[in-house]
């Protein structure tokens, strides 16, 4: 057990790949039962790992905990080190979470490949994890840059009709940000002679390279958040990809971006990241505001929750640049919260989806009045979607909101519209397809969920309302490790020659 | 120094001889034991080279010859990928009609000519060896002789190739004349003490440059390489393109982070330049290809490209990060031509994009490896292509060529898009072809060990890099 115990977080990470490779060992099309429990049990254990991060955390530490740490490539000081704090913690828990949702509901609709479908997402799963807990740069970089693979061939092979457009452009967007976040490693690299995050945090940096370090890091993130104007890969993206795809882009692979954001970017570079609060700010409104209309017109039911994403995400990145406790822990509640409704508003269109092969909003109408228990689902998250007090979109948006308030009256208010449009969008296109009348005879033969699609969603149901009611669990994590973040984002890194100069 | 330390290259030289009289004695039906020879050739030499290893630098012939650690090291990756490449070509020489004992004997007097290169310590060897080099790849590039295309790029190549090498014996007689010698050490000693913008030595270092990269197939030197990949019969081009490369990554460290190292700073921007426009027309090129032999034949050319961008850091560990590189770049093609020897039968050319068509369907393992070998070209973690890009660039990053860096970078990205063409129409189309892939077991496992050593080395880079970085610094300090 002290094995265990000492490697808890390289257990949660090579467990998932492990079970994936299990899964292409043992599975195969021709016996598809063997190739889903084999994946379920692999996805059941490894989120069962991922618990003792959550019971064995000690919340009044806002440093890196779970530590491990050893020599991988001395050539070039680069090492396996692993560690979590309260960011970290509650992702770790939503990707081991959300993938076994999503090999449930993969359950009897993928009849395809099944074994590589399986093994893609408990790989991917591993991987991600791996992202929200390397401390050294280059081990992140591997992880972050390797979970592209998986994602491109979910897309890509069990994709929609147009699933070569979506996922290329998907992995080059993703990859050009990411390649110049390597070439801000390796400037980092020269200045300490190591990759290690925490040699990166006490390093002086000075302004303008602190400025282009900041934009290379940016360019990575901001495209995986994604952020107003590199967003365009989402909605294609999104669209395209199998339900279980569009999970794990919604729930997880964003909050990689947003995360980033506050492991990388904002402490490598605190100078820099007050000197473009301003912009990001504006960005995150963008999205926030002008996304929003964007989704009010969108044909596509995915499309229009892709654009959902996009502007919750922006609540994100707003909640980050105002430096505030309240800002950032929303934030990062609104992550987390975002990743449970948009997990269960993507499933929910693909129960519909697997009905009737559209998703087109012009098909449907009157779904309530043949699927009853599934359209009281879908009415609740498209509440907890739009931000309804007592669900855990809520909770977020308030906290971020209330921070901005605080900040700037104006920005407070931009951000508070939120509440009318993303209501405006999320209820209109509830009410086409629930509502009225059965709209065709397609609509009329349409079966109510399954006890497995129940069972899905209830469990989403019941988190969604349940945090919604008592956030106190995520936001508990928070706490020490965000007074900690601001503490550090508010001390200079300049050189101290550098600062009457520059005015900071 | 006793003559042992050549003792490789004497077993190599008489085992290719005895070959060749052997087969004129050996029924047709039992021409494996030539084959057999040829590989029991490689372990000898294998063996002799490891036995022969000092820590020290030996020098051996009037120091014509030098045996140190990096050329033993070459010589054994050299020896590891002649071996797999001609497991990997037997079955398609055999369908051919060109199994014969010829092959394998022009095969081991070119790689003796690979080895004099590498162990070439005055500037006469080094001719010798890359001429003895290239006359036996000219012949074995028209070795299916009654294919006009072969043939095409067999003169096409022999024209070229002998206007590159005059060109760098050019530069070699202008160096001597300046410096009076033709050992490595002598020239670098002489030039030291020379004016540094002595005119005659700059035309001459220009000339060697020029010969250098035609070799390589660097731009504007690489107008003989798609030609000749895409005309050759696949188990010469996977020759061409893979172990020489060890051989000119050494004569271009003997000669100039050797015997040129002194002007340094003239060779710098020549390399920079044909680095930037390596990765760039490579990559461009490539996107518009159909065959898959052209296709990685530009792909090549941008991987030169980034070669250079460890050499022309001319530093130890850019010259460290180079070879890492062209181990990286040589395991890869290994695997990517391989691929395209496994897929094709007889009658049958698997060299078009569009044979590679639901590969996955047919051979889920055979589209998995080639997956891996595709995204280390593209230079993606976890695979050993992504510490080769990264040791490079932060290489030329150390040098101080910042902006370089970052152009390179996001020509990667250009890069990448046609190697993720390939995983698309493996994984995501339907194939047309369904006839079963039929190989011996030998290829199959020595393939599936090359591509599995392209994520496991991508996982734990750490022993290839070390040898790297001990040979470069025993051998250059």
């Amino acid at each position: 057990m002290t094995v265990f115990n000492q490697h808890l977080l390289s257990f949660a990470i090579w467990l998932p790949m492990l079970a994936g490779v299990m899964v292409l060992l043992l599975g195969s099309d021709q016996a598809p039962n063997r190739t889903r429990w084999v994946a379920l049990v692999g996805a059941v254990i490894s989120f069962l790992v991922t618990i003792p991060l959550y019971t064995g955390f000690q919340l009044e530490i806002g440093t890196f905990q779970f530590q491990e740490s050893m020599s991988w490539i001395p050539a070039f000081n680069i090492h396996y080190h692993l560690g979590v704090d309260g960011f970290s913690v509650p992702l770790i828990l939503l990707t081991s979470f959300t993938t076994v949702l999503v090999v449930v509901a993969a359950w009897e609709v993928i009849t395809k490949s099944i074994a590589q479908y399986m093994a893609a997402f408990l790989i991917m799963s591993g991987l991600m994890i791996g992202v929200f807990s390397a401390l050294d740069g280059i081990l992140y970089y591997v992880f972050w840059e390797a979970m592209l693979i998986p994602m491109f061939l979910v897309i890509g092979i069990w994709g929609g009709p147009n699933r070569v457009y979506a996922t290329v452009k998907f992995f080059l967007y993703t990859l050009l940000g990411s390649l110049l976040m390597l070439v801000a490693f390796i400037y980092l690299y020269h200045q300490t002679g190591s990759f290690a995050l925490t040699d990166y945090y006490d390093l002086p940096i000075p302004m303008n390279a602190q400025i282009w370090i900041f934009i290379a890091f940016f360019m990575a993130f901001a495209v995986k958040i994604p952020m107003w104007p590199v967003h365009t890969w989402l909605p294609d993206a999104h669209v395209e990809a199998p339900t279980g795809g569009s999970v794990v882009l919604a729930a997880i692979a964003l909050k990689l971006g947003g995360y980033s954001f506050l492991r990388f970017a904002m402490p490598i570079a605190p100078d820099a990241a007050h000197y473009f609060s301003n912009v990001m700010i504006t960005l995150s409104l963008i999205a926030v505001v002008y996304i929003a209309f964007v989704a009010l017109v969108q044909k596509d039911m995915k499309k229009l929750i892709a654009y959902s994403s996009i502007s919750h995400m922006g609540f994100v990145t707003l909640g980050f640049f105002m430096f505030s406790q309240l800002g950032l822990e929303g934030a990062v509640v609104q992550m987390i919260s975002h990743g449970f409704i948009s997990t269960a508003m993507f499933l929910c269109v693909g129960v519909l989806y697997d009905r009737m092969h559209s998703r087109q909003i012009a098909d449907y109408g009157g779904v309530v009045n043949t699927m009853p228990m599934f359209a009281a689902f879908a009415v609740l998250f498209a509440m907890a979607n739009s931000g309804l007090p007592g669900t855990s979109g809520f909770v977020g948006e308030f906290m971020v909101i209330l921070a901005a308030v605080k900040f700037n009256f104006w920005v407070g208010f931009l951000a508070a519209t939120t509440l009318i449009f993303g209501a405006a969008y999320t209820l209109w296109m509830t009410k086409r397809v629930f509502y009225g009348e059965v709209a065709n005879a397609h609509v009329a033969e349409l079966k109510d969920i399954n006890p497995r699609e129940f069972s899905i969603l209830a469990v989403l149901a019941i988190l969604v309302i349940g945090f919604g009611v008592y956030p106190e669990p995520i936001t508990a994590l928070l706490q020490a490790t965000s007074a900690e973040f601001l503490t550090h984002m508010e001390t200079s890194k300049l050189p101290i020659s550098n600062i009457p100069a520059v005015g900071i | 120094m006793d003559i042992l330390s050549a003792l490789p290259e004497i077993t190599v030289l008489c085992m290719a001889m005895f070959i060749l009289i052997v087969d004129l004695f050996i029924k047709p039906q039992n021409r494996f034991v030539i084959y057999g020879l040829a590989q029991f050739t490689l372990f000898a030499a294998a063996v002799f080279t490891f036995q022969s290893h000092t820590p020290a630098v030996g020098y051996l012939f009037s120091n014509m010859f030098v045996d140190d650690t990096l050329a033993d090291v070459l010589k054994l990756m050299t020896y590891l990928g002649t071996s797999m490449m001609l497991v990997y070509t037997r079955q398609y020489m055999q369908l051919r009609n060109m199994f014969r004992g010829e092959y394998y004997a022009m095969v081991l007097f070119s790689m003796l000519g690979m080895m004099i290169m590498i162990s070439g310590q005055n500037m006469l060897t080094i001719y010798m060896g890359l001429e003895l080099l290239s006359l036996c790849l000219y012949s074995l590039v028209a070795f299916d002789r009654d294919n006009p295309r072969a043939s095409e790029a067999a003169m096409k190549y022999f024209v070229l190739g002998a206007l590159a090498s005059g060109m760098l014996l050019y530069g070699m007689s202008m160096i001597y004349g300046m410096t009076g010698s033709l050992n490595i050490t002598e020239i670098a000693n002489a030039i030291s003490e020379l004016n540094a913008h002595n005119p005659v030595l700059i035309m001459g270092l220009v000339f060697v440059v020029a010969g250098l990269a035609f070799k390589f197939g660097a731009v504007p030197f690489q107008m003989w390489v798609p030609d000749v990949y895409q005309g050759a019969p696949t188990s010469i081009t996977l020759l061409i393109g893979s172990v020489p490369k060890f051989a000119a990554f050494a004569i271009t460290l003997r000669l100039l982070a050797q015997g040129l190292y002194p002007l340094a700073a003239d060779w710098q921007d020549m390399l920079l330049i044909m680095a930037l426009l390596s990765i760039s027309i490579g990559n461009l090129s490539a996107i518009a290809q159909t065959n898959l032999k052209r296709m990685l034949a530009y792909s090549t050319i941008s991987h030169i490209g980034f070669l250079l961008f460890g050499l022309m850091s001319a530093n130890l560990n850019g010259f460290a990060s180079s070879m890492f590189y062209i181990s990286a770049y040589v395991l890869m093609t290994l695997a990517g031509f391989g691929m395209i020897l496994l897929l094709s039968r007889q009658g049958f050319e698997a060299d078009k994009l569009d044979d590679l068509k639901g590969l996955n369907q047919r051979s889920p393992w055979a589209a998995f490896m080639m997956m891996i070998t595709m995204f280390s070209m593209a230079g993606i973690p976890p695979t050993i292509g992504f510490y080769a890009k990264f040791t490079v660039l932060q290489a030329a990053w150390q040098a101080g060529f910042t902006w370089p860096v970052v152009v390179a970078v996001l020509l990667a990205v250009i890069g990448a898009f046609y190697y993720l063409r390939i995983v698309k129409l493996m994984y995501f189309d339907d194939s047309i072809d369904h006839t079963p892939i039929k190989a011996p077991v030998d290829m199959q496992l020595v393939l599936s060990m090359n591509a599995l050593a392209l994520l496991l080395l991508g996982m734990l880079p750490q022993v290839l890099m070390n040898v790297c970085g001990l040979s470069v610094v025993t051998s250059l300090q």
